[in-house]
């Protein structure tokens, strides 16, 4: 395991003395160096998870990796690098990585403050409670006096908290670094409960409970405690590099309202349609805009797929994990996905 | 001083470059300059590099509301506390394992390193293999054993098991056991032991001092410990006795009343204080082979038992050899106990790295994290050098 206080100090050598003339040149770093590093959780499934050959996949991962389409006309140039919920912003801040996917919820003191900047939204979540069945708790109400398992720096532990505490019931934490870490002392009991955003949960109880229990012996409580909209992060200064972040993801989502998918895409850039021929760079104009090649929406979607086909092979319909789309349905059917035109 | 002896020579002949005081002056001098020009170059760039990110910077942080909780407290905590208060209560429960650790680990690897110069052929090796087994693994190894044995190996709280005729509770929430309930003659109770305390020890040396003088010997191991218990008891009794407890009850999730020692807390003080112990019991060992093998048996000439002869001539003797050493591996308990945030006990680090995530301020929390371990070693360092003069060998 990696000391996280020996990270951030390294990470503090690295800012300390990082010179002050590579401002606002995180793109051109990245391009020298041909490859993104993608800063990404431990292991949960359908968001990042590294599989038996060391390939991650998952949605997080799939931002990155049209942000490597995007830049590089290929996914594959990602490096990744597994952080914990601690380690995340200072390897950011200090550059270790470029991008960070690590399921972060954009809040308003972390797009200040802490000198980074939130480029979109690719999962609207919210926090939850997991609880054994047998606990026999049917709301996060009748929570008062338990001990719960946290992850710590994260909005979660103060969302817990602040909950608690408007509904005047004392609770223990239980604070552990490491992801698999605090699942593992939630499974043997050492907590009542295990909290995180709602996704995570249903990741954490669709592929890491231990057997001989099953996935039917947990439950997720009703109660939804806060709003978990999570983003790509980066830090705060190349605004063009922010841009290509921000519009790759937009692009999977207006790729899927227009219909284009990884199967049809090369078929689309025949179409006629003006919007599409916009999009997919056969009428040039948005990738010079974005200082990038022309055809950088057709590679992400050809190669990385649009929002819906990503959502629903790694957290969706045709996942192990079946989370409903909910708020991220598209915003023209109901839910809050939404990319501003490009034109 | 060669410098200056060289110096008071006749220096009109030597040129003020050849002459090495002025020399010596001006190497430093332009050390001093360079690394005053690094340190410069270093926080301006800091500095920019905090504006151009839009980083906030500052110790305003440390007065606004936490808003996490903490699992162990031993002052009052809550999340409406400061972030100033979270820290402090985090450096308590460094200092907390660290001093505790220290205590046990001393003892423990006393005891081993006796232990393995036993004549006793099985005891020799136990303690030998038990060296061997802590000090080629991992501390962090040995962390996650003992934390995943307590959480895995002991049940729910509701099906606890039960000690004691039902006082004290086994479970994987910890060990919960009854308290007295507060009450105003605890504080002359601890005034009560000071001042035994005290006593205790200046009866010793007056005993010591008559041995010395006359010879006779005085049981003042036995008077001091009999005063250390019997005067705070004295105090409870004068002060009616107050015997109201809290007893550890199950309610809803969890024990309610009484007190409770973590999970988390045992892990940790169990890992650093085995894992020490093994090294101790090294130096330990070690001290006593230093010495030389005329002292064991002029020891025995004179009559003294084996136990004697360690206690009242071999220990003694050993002590110059093993407390320099001993006083690394303190610091490396205080250090090891960072570790802590791997398994969940809110220490010093798990505090400021919270902080940090939440604030963002990494090089101020650093800057206080660098100046706590600073002071807690130098204040160890300080004592042992301290204890190592007052020990050292006296010249008549
Ligand atoms: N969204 C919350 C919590 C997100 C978070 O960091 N959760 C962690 C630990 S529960 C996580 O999901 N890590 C994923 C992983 O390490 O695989 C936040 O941004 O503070």
């Amino acid at each position: 395991m990696r000391n996280t206080l020996a990270a951030t100090a390294a990470s503090i050598v690295a800012f300390i003395t990082s010179s002050t003339a590579m401002a606002g040149k995180d793109l051109d770093a990245i391009k020298a160096r041909g490859a993104l590093n993608c800063g990404v959780g431990i292991g949960t499934a359908g968001f990042m998870l590294a599989d038996s050959q060391g390939k991650w996949r998952g949605l997080s991962v799939d931002v990155c990796r049209a942000v490597a389409a995007a830049i590089f006309g290929d996914a594959e140039k990602v490096k990744y690098a597994p952080l914990t919920s601690q380690q995340r912003f200072t390897a950011v801040q200090s550059g270790e990585v470029d991008i960070v996917m690590g399921n972060a919820t954009w809040t308003l003191t972390r797009d200040t403050a802490l000198g980074l900047d939130f480029t979109g939204v690719y999962y609207y979540d919210g926090q939850s409670f997991l609880v054994p069945k047998t606990l026999g708790v049917k709301s996060a109400r009748e929570l008062g006096g338990a001990t719960v398992c946290v992850a710590p720096g994260t909005t979660t532990e103060l969302n817990l908290a602040d909950y608690f505490r408007a509904n005047k019931m004392t609770f223990k934490p239980v604070v552990i670094e490491k992801v698999d870490e605090i699942r593992a002392a939630f499974f043997a009991g050492r907590c009542d409960v295990y909290t995180t955003d709602a996704s995570s949960l249903a990741a954490t109880r669709a592929a890491n409970v231990p057997p001989p229990r099953t996935f039917d012996d947990f439950v997720i409580l009703p109660e939804i405690i806060s709003k978990e909209p999570l983003g790509p992060v980066v830090r705060h200064g190349d605004s063009q590099f922010a841009d290509i972040v921000r519009w790759a993801l937009y692009a999977m989502v207006e790729a899927e309202e227009h219909g284009i998918t990884s199967k049809n895409v090369d078929e689309m850039l025949k179409s006629d349609n003006p919007a599409i021929k916009r999009i997919l760079g056969v009428t040039p104009g948005m990738g010079k805009a974005l200082g990038i090649d022309e055809r950088w929406v057709y590679n992400i979607v050809k190669q990385v797929g649009n929002y819906g086909e990503s959502f629903d092979r790694n957290v969706g319909k045709d996942s192990p994990l079946k989370i409903d789309r909910g708020l991220n349905r598209l915003w023209s059917q109901g839910g809050l996905q939404y990319s501003p035109p490009f034109r | 001083m060669a410098v200056e002896a060289l110096g008071s020579a006749p220096r009109t002949k030597v040129a003020p470059w050849n002459d090495p005081t002025v020399r010596g002056w001006v190497f430093q001098v332009v050390v001093v300059g360079l690394v005053g020009l690094l340190a410069w170059y270093l926080v301006d760039n800091t500095i920019t590099n905090l504006e151009r990110q839009k980083i906030a910077s500052g110790f305003h942080y440390l007065g606004r509301e936490a808003g996490f909780e903490i699992g162990d407290t031993m002052v009052e905590y809550s999340p409406a506390s400061t972030y100033a208060r979270a820290i402090y209560v985090g450096m308590l429960n460094t200092l907390k394992v660290s001093v505790l650790g220290i205590i046990m680990a001393t003892f423990l690897g006393t005891l081993l390193g006796i232990g393995r110069l036993s004549n006793n052929w099985l005891l020799s090796k136990i303690c030998e293999w038990y060296v061997e087994a802590f000090r080629n693994v991992p501390l962090l190894l040995w962390l996650f054993l003992f934390y995943k044995l307590i959480s895995e190996a002991f049940p729910g709280p509701r099906q606890a098991i039960s000690a004691f005729w039902g006082t004290v509770f086994l479970s994987n929430r910890g060990v919960y056991f009854p308290v007295p309930l507060a009450d105003a003659v605890f504080k002359w109770m601890g005034v009560a032991l000071l001042v035994a305390i005290a006593g205790a020890w200046a009866l010793h040396r007056w005993a010591r001092r008559r041995q010395d003088a006359t010879g006779q010997p005085f049981p003042s191991i036995i008077a001091g410990t009999g005063l250390i218990v019997g005067l705070p008891v004295l105090v409870w009794l004068l002060g009616g006795a107050p015997h109201h407890m809290s007893w550890p009850a199950l309610k809803g999730f969890n024990f309610d009343g009484g007190s409770v020692i973590q999970p988390e807390f045992t892990a940790l003080l169990f890992g650093l204080v085995l894992y020490t112990s093994a090294f101790v019991a090294e130096i330990v060992r070690s001290g006593i082979l230093a010495l030389h093998k005329g002292q064991t048996e002029a020891a025995a000439a004179l009559g003294l038992t084996r136990g004697q002869s360690m206690r009242l001539v071999l220990l003694p003797q050993a002590l110059r050899v093993i407390v320099p050493p001993m006083t690394s591996q303190y610091l490396n308990i205080t250090k090891n106990s960072s570790l802590a945030i791997a398994i969940g006990y809110p220490d010093l680090v798990a505090s400021i790295n919270v902080t940090i995530n939440q604030t963002g301020q990494a090089i101020e929390n650093v800057l206080i994290i660098m100046a706590a371990y600073l002071s807690v070693s130098l204040s160890i360092s300080a004592f042992m050098n301290w204890y190592n003069k007052r020990i050292a060998l006296r010249e008549r």
